[in-house]
């Protein structure tokens, strides 16, 4: 039988769609700030201003959702922890990494059976969530640069000189291709999810309900 | 208003005037110097008397040195603004030593250095031109056999204070551009923590140098810094900030090739490779050669001259980014991204089909069972 759990609460849901809608709202304007393609005939147009607006605008909405799930991962609960981000600490979460990498090379037809991530996607995200700090932190220590003795030029500034503001920017680009070829995955990984456990992946990070079938769970 | 006006009514005093005039300065154009490197330091006009007072009560010892550079700041300096700003200032310093304009040479010139070293020690303002290799023990820049660094190091330590002109003294300029043959250095990174402010540019802006030494006149000090140790009143501000080409930039009017439509327009350089986003100088304010015109202003994007790492960080001129390392030369950052992407989708798209063709033949049900 299968039952309903709720597995994620509300700030984890929140903070995905709002990573998940800055993102693509600070590549789309990010794009065009590297490579502006659109060229307008007036000088009364303001295209690039605007773009550069939102961009800064979901910045700040990216850092703070990003921070609050950082903080969420120590107040959420067991699927929300900062501890199933690194499953290769416990012999039950090397099981996971195991099974789950045995199902994703087609070895087995079935991944392991598991309520919250699964053991790779969580691995990944470490990955991840050190890229969207890798953007912020770039993101910001170039953004300082309009007003030097301000805020962000007092706290990030200190960037500029290591790794030269041309490299930062190049990083804070490259970075948006990354962050691009993960979403691909992301998206991908979800359908197939939800195609082989019929246990509602998709749905769940809109409600935040799974359906389980506890027999599953070894 | 009013009071502010009244502030601005400031006179130089006459017989100081009468003095320069006396010396071959009319009193229009020393007045015309006070102003301007008032303004150029961002002090008020109220200033302006004191400004003219230091030019008139001291003589400070200048030692101006060359290492590996092309005198191109000796250049700037003594083509500066119309005769008079660089007349004033030679007037003004008592410069005991100059590669390139003293009279002297040879033994007797470095003899004259090594004099004024020790008759001025901790008095005297140092300004370092170029760069100091390090490589094959200092062999490859040496003055009267002595290396650069050695030289470099004892003018530094024994001077009031050390201004850099240009990029090569400031942060190694060209010379350090990799891969770095005589592995050249800035002269802060070859004596750290001297008092030194840095003046890069390629070549330094004879206005800030006047400003700089004009403040160090009037103050006894060197002007406020950054984290980088240029004055904040030259390089507080980045170029694209200041620039005359903005607001085409903030509308979206992009030349995209030297001669099109948007070009001959006025139109921004970002596309062109221009690096004003990530430069900080003040050239659209100061402009050079009288303030007739700075790079952008004539056509083409700032290579960013006067920022650490140029030139290996400011290339490729006319594009925007680096290019990445480890890849061609000629890919940019976006293709080998769409690269990347696409991969990515190809790959698990292929993924996806050969799990739903799994689905279909069934093959699984055998391997669900095991679970
Ligand atoms: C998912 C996150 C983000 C993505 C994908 C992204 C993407 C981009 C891209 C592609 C560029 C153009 C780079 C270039 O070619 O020069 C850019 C520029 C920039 N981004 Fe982001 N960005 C992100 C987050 C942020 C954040 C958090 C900040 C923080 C303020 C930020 C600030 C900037 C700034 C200041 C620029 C340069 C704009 C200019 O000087 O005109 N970005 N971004
Ligand atoms: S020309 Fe260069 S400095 Fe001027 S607005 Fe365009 S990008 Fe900025």
């Amino acid at each position: 039988m299968h039952e309903l759990r709720y597995v994620w609460e509300w700030p984890v849901r929140l903070t995905h769609w709002f990573n998940a809608i800055s993102i693509v709202v600070l590549s789309v304007t990010g794009y065009y700030i590297g490579d502006p393609f659109v060229s307008v005939p007036a000088t009364s147009q303001y295209v690039m201003g605007w773009m550069r607006f939102i961009h800064f605008l979901f910045a700040y909405i990216f850092m703070l959702s990003v921070l609050s799930r950082l903080i969420w991962a120590f107040l959420g609960n067991e699927f929300a922890s900062w501890r199933v981000f690194f499953p290769w600490a416990t012999s039950k979460g090397r099981q996971y990494i195991v099974g789950t990498f045995l199902f994703y090379t087609f070895v087995k037809a079935k991944p392991p059976g598991v309520v919250g991530h699964n053991a790779l996607a969580a691995m990944a995200y470490v990955g991840v969530i050190g890229l969207y700090v890798v953007q912020i932190v770039t993101g910001f220590a170039l953004y300082g640069q309009y007003a030097p003795g301000g805020g962000w030029d007092s706290s990030l500034g200190w960037l500029l000189p290591i790794f030269g503001n041309q490299g930062l920017r190049l990083t804070h680009h490259v970075v948006m291709w990354l962050l691009i070829g993960f979403s691909i995955h992301h998206v991908y990984s979800a359908w197939l999810m939800e195609v082989k456990e019929k246990n509602g992946t998709l749905a769940s990070i809109f409600g935040g309900y799974k359906f389980i079938d506890p027999k599953e769970l070894q | 208003m009013n009071v502010d006006q009244k502030s601005t009514q400031v006179s130089i005093p006459e017989e100081i005037l009468q003095k320069w005039e006396a010396k071959g300065v009319s009193r229009r154009d020393f007045i015309k110097f006070c102003t301007a490197t008032t303004a150029a330091l961002a002090l008020p006009l109220s200033f302006v008397p004191k400004v003219a007072q230091a030019l008139e009560d001291k003589r400070p010892p200048v030692i101006w040195v060359e290492y590996q550079s092309c005198s191109g700041d000796s250049e700037a300096f003594l083509r500066a603004n119309q005769p008079t700003a660089g007349d004033i200032i030679l007037e003004t310093i008592s410069l005991e030593y100059s590669d390139v304009v003293m009279a002297a040479s040879g033994h007797l010139a470095e003899e004259a250095k090594h004099n004024a070293m020790k008759k001025y020690a901790g008095k005297y303002v140092l300004i370092v031109e170029g760069s100091i290799p390090r490589g094959a023990g200092g062999g490859y820049c040496t003055i009267g056999g002595k290396s650069a660094v050695d030289d470099c190091k004892e003018l530094v330590k024994n001077a009031a204070a050390t201004i850099c002109v240009g990029t090569c003294a400031a942060f190694g300029g060209l010379p350090a551009a990799a891969p770095n043959p005589t592995d050249a250095v800035s002269v802060m990174d070859l004596v750290p923590g001297a008092p030194i402010v840095n003046l890069p540019g390629c070549p330094v802006n004879a206005t800030n140098l006047t400003a700089t030494i004009v403040h160090f006149l009037t103050f006894g000090k060197l002007p406020a810094v950054d984290r980088l140790g240029r004055p904040k009143f030259a390089y507080g501000k980045r170029i694209h900030d200041n620039c005359e080409r903005r607001s085409h930039f903030d509308a979206g009017q992009y030349a995209e090739a030297f001669g099109d439509a948007g070009h001959s327009q006025g139109w921004c350089l970002y596309k062109l490779g221009c690096k004003g986003p990530e430069t900080f100088h003040n050239c659209p304010t100061c402009r050079y050669n009288e303030g007739v015109s700075w790079p952008v202003m004539a056509g083409h994007g700032c290579i960013g001259c006067s920022e650490p790492g140029f030139w290996d960080t400011m290339s490729p001129f006319y594009r925007r980014l680096p290019n990445v390392p480890g890849f061609g030369v000629e890919d940019t950052a976006d293709q080998i991204g769409l690269g990347l992407a696409a991969a990515t989708a190809v790959a698990f798209g292929a993924h996806g089909v050969v799990n739903i063709g799994r689905s279909y033949f069934g093959k699984n049900d055998s391997d669900a069972d095991q679970e």
